[in-house]
């Protein structure tokens, strides 16, 4: 049985994470910014075996709040072994680049608050010797690219954040996965056209977070085949891929 | 909200009673979460959207079961209400109906209605059977069965003809919870109606089995033609039936091959090639059920067309809740026949003769040809159904039976 802290926990992908979780039993502590939600996932987690199941609402945005939504989880499950941080928006590109405010806006909800979240984390799980931080990033955060640069760029700092943390954490016994998922059929991408094998359920990238957070590992790409896809668009040389529309 | 839908949950229905060609289908497939179970009374509440196989996985561990199941658990708790599904032991627990304890229906107007057989009771007769014509079933909540551990106890008896089908389910109905016959459509004379019957038990205190491996058979292409041709039915029908030596075999399983064998071949409706299938799924009252099944047989083996999967099963007189449940006492003979054009709809026009002669009724769930003036004799509360019909709902299966007659 274990004690893990969900950020975002109506996230279709979160949903589907902690279902699994609740199967073994596992104590969780949501963290959702929409009351009525969060109180049916919190309902549907203990018929599915959750063991106890708290729930708090926070908006993300407001950081200041942070430090204190982790000590009530403390105080709730006394112990914390993992958090796991899954929200997150997707942002209109437009309306980005023709406002920078908004911009602003969106990389507070998809980088900003997540490194705050990561810090209060990265510093009890050092002191405690022991933790798992598992962050759900995106491919779009591997390369710029002129259709979605803004959320792009935020999952690239959240990505590199993680690189980072990872490294300073791991001689002190602390796990940090960062989660790459490409194209997922959830609420964020309601408007899109769907179908074809690149695109998957949030159960599919939910089976592999769970996997690999068992298996401490370090960055991964889900399904597995972006990380090829990836690669070849990584690869790409600039002057080359500055042409393309992508 | 303009325009006209239609609920739908995971489309395991054969005909067109899930489907609206000219408006929107509502997908309950995101509406699966569970609100409550009650470990010590076995009541549970959840969303319409939930899978009969998410409850099995959840609830089954804990020693309860579904007290009604068909034969596929991919089946949603909104789908078997609006069918009123029935399973092996309709015998013994009715339809699935008969175990609701309440759900609440969203109209397209936005008025919510809470359905018990006490609050509202007109209406949650009307939802139960009402093809989810009545507005969307958001939640419900119903009662499971004990059972002691996943496992099944059955026993397969090999048989002459239609009066030892009769006299088996008669002899069976006391102490065999789970009844069904398949039979050899190909078999005629004084072998006609021959098969297997099949009846069994949740098992008491033996050791539960482990569960059955998840591997599934899947037909992964569509094969340019029938793979369900005349000399394979025989070939299959013949083999089925002498699959077994013995007259009498007995064995304990895991629930899930029992309950659900077509679950593990995935797209098997695949075999039947480009055209298709279509399903034949009707029931005769108990005193013409002998002449009414006998006759069905014999005009399905002259046409010489055969069936893949034919399964008979006596029905008990448990009533069911619904206005418009298919369910009633009588024997029920389900069949799939590729299809084949109008051949196909000549031998459905002969069956349909004896069904109305007798008395009996199609099933709605499976049917893709029912006549508009035919479903008003097999279902004689249809109008009242229109009365509670949500005016922004509508399938194409009802724009079909509710056409007026000429
Ligand atoms: C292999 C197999 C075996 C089967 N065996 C049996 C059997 O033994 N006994 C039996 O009775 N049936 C059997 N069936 C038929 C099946 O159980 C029914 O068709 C069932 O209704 C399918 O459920 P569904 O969730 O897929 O619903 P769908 O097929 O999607 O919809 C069925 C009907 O329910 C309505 N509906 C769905 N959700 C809602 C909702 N939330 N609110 C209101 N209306 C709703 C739809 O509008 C439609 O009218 C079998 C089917 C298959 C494929
Ligand atoms: N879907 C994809 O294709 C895809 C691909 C790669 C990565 N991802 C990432 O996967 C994660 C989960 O996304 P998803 O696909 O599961 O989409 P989702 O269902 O839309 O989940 C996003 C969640 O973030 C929450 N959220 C947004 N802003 C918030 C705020 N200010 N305060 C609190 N909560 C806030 C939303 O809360 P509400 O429920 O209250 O709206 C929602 O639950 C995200 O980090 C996303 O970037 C998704």
């Amino acid at each position: 049985m274990k004690n893990w802290i969900v950020i975002g926990a109506t996230s279709a992908i979160a949903e589907s994470v902690c279902r699994l979780w609740s199967t073994r039993g596992y104590n969780l502590f949501l963290v959702g910014r929409n009351a009525d939600k969060l109180e049916s996932v919190k309902q549907d987690y203990t018929v599915r075996g959750a063991d106890t199941v708290f729930t708090h609402v926070l908006d993300i945005a407001q950081l200041d709040k942070h430090q204190a939504c982790w000590e009530q989880a403390k105080a709730a499950m006394g112990r914390i072994d993992g958090i796991f941080i899954a929200h997150g928006t997707l942002p209109d590109q437009k309306r980005c680049e023709a406002d920078f405010n908004h911009a602003l806006t969106e990389i507070n909800i998809n980088a900003t608050s997540v490194l705050s979240f990561c810090t209060i984390a990265a510093n009890e799980f050092e002191t405690a010797g022991s933790g798992h931080i598992a962050v759900i990033s995106s491919v779009a955060g591997d390369r710029g690219r002129q259709s979605n640069y803004v959320y792009g760029s935020a999952k690239g700092m959240v990505s590199l954040f993680l690189q980072g943390l990872r490294n300073r954490l791991f001689k002190r016994g602390v796990m940090v996965t960062t989660i790459k998922p490409g194209f997922v059929d959830s609420p964020m991408t309601a408007d899109f056209e769907k179908g074809g094998p690149l695109w998957a359920t949030p159960d599919q990238v939910a089976a592999g977070i769970v996997k690999s957070i068992d298996k401490n590992r370090g960055v991964v790409y889900l399904p597995w085949f972006w990380w090829g896809i990836m690669q070849v668009i990584k690869s790409i040389p600039e002057f080359i891929f500055k042409r393309l529309s992508l | 909200m303009p325009g006209v839908f239609l609920p739908q949950g995971n489309a395991r229905s054969y005909g067109d009673s899930c489907m609206l060609h000219e408006g929107t289908v509502l997908s309950t497939r995101f509406m699966n979460r569970f609100i409550a179970f009650d470990g010590e009374t076995g009541i549970i509440r959840c969303e319409a959207g939930v899978t009969l196989a998410e409850i099995l996985s959840v609830v089954e561990p804990q020693g309860w079961f579904l007290a009604v199941t068909p034969g596929t658990k991919f089946a949603t708790v909104g789908g078997a209400i609006a069918n009123d599904v029935h399973g092996k032991n309709h015998h013994v627990e009715g339809t699935f109906g008969a175990h609701l304890t309440q759900f609440e229906l969203l109209r397209t107007d936005g008025s919510v209605r809470l359905c018990s057989p006490t609050e509202n009771a007109e209406w949650f007769a009307a939802t139960i059977g009402g093809l989810g014509l009545t507005g969307l079933i958001t939640w419900a909540e119903f009662k499971l069965k004990r059972v002691s551990n996943s496992a099944v106890n059955v026993e397969n008896i090999k048989y002459q003809n239609l009066a030892d089908f009769f006299a088996l389910s008669q002899e069976s109905e006391q102490d065999f919870e789970y009844t069904v016959a398949w039979v050899d459509c190909l078999a005629s004379g004084d072998q006609l109606g021959r098969g297997h019957f099949s009846r069994a038990n949740h098992a008491r205190v033996t050791q539960p089995k482990p569960a059955p491996s998840q591997h599934t058979l899947t037909i992964p292409v569509d094969p340019p033609v029938s793979l369900v041709n005349s000399i394979s039915l025989k070939a299959f029908n013949w083999l089925y039936y002498h699959r077994q030596r013995e007259k009498r075999v007995t064995q304990t399983t895991h629930y899930d091959p029992f309950f659900y064998p077509l679950d593990h071949v995935q797209n098997w409706n695949r075999m039947y090639g480009p055209k298709g299938f279509l399903q034949y799924q009707c029931i005769v009252p108990m005193e013409h059920s002998e002449a009414a099944i006998c006759e069905l047989l014999r005009r399905i083996g002259r046409a010489n067309y055969g069936s893949f999967l034919a399964v008979l099963k006596v029905f008990g007189d448990v009533p069911s809740p619904g206005l418009n449940s298919f369910p009633r006492p009588g024997t029920t003979l389900a069949l799939d026949f590729p299809y084949k054009g109008a051949q196909t709809m000549q031998l459905f026009d002969q069956l349909d003769e004896v069904v109305v002669q007798a008395g009996g009724a199609l099933y709605p769930a499976k049917d893709a040809h029912m006549k508009p003036q035919h479903f008003k004799r097999f279902y004689p509360n249809a109008d009242q159904l229109e009365s509670f019909r949500d005016p922004g709902i509508n399938s194409s299966f009802w724009q079909r039976v509710m056409e007026p007659s000429t």
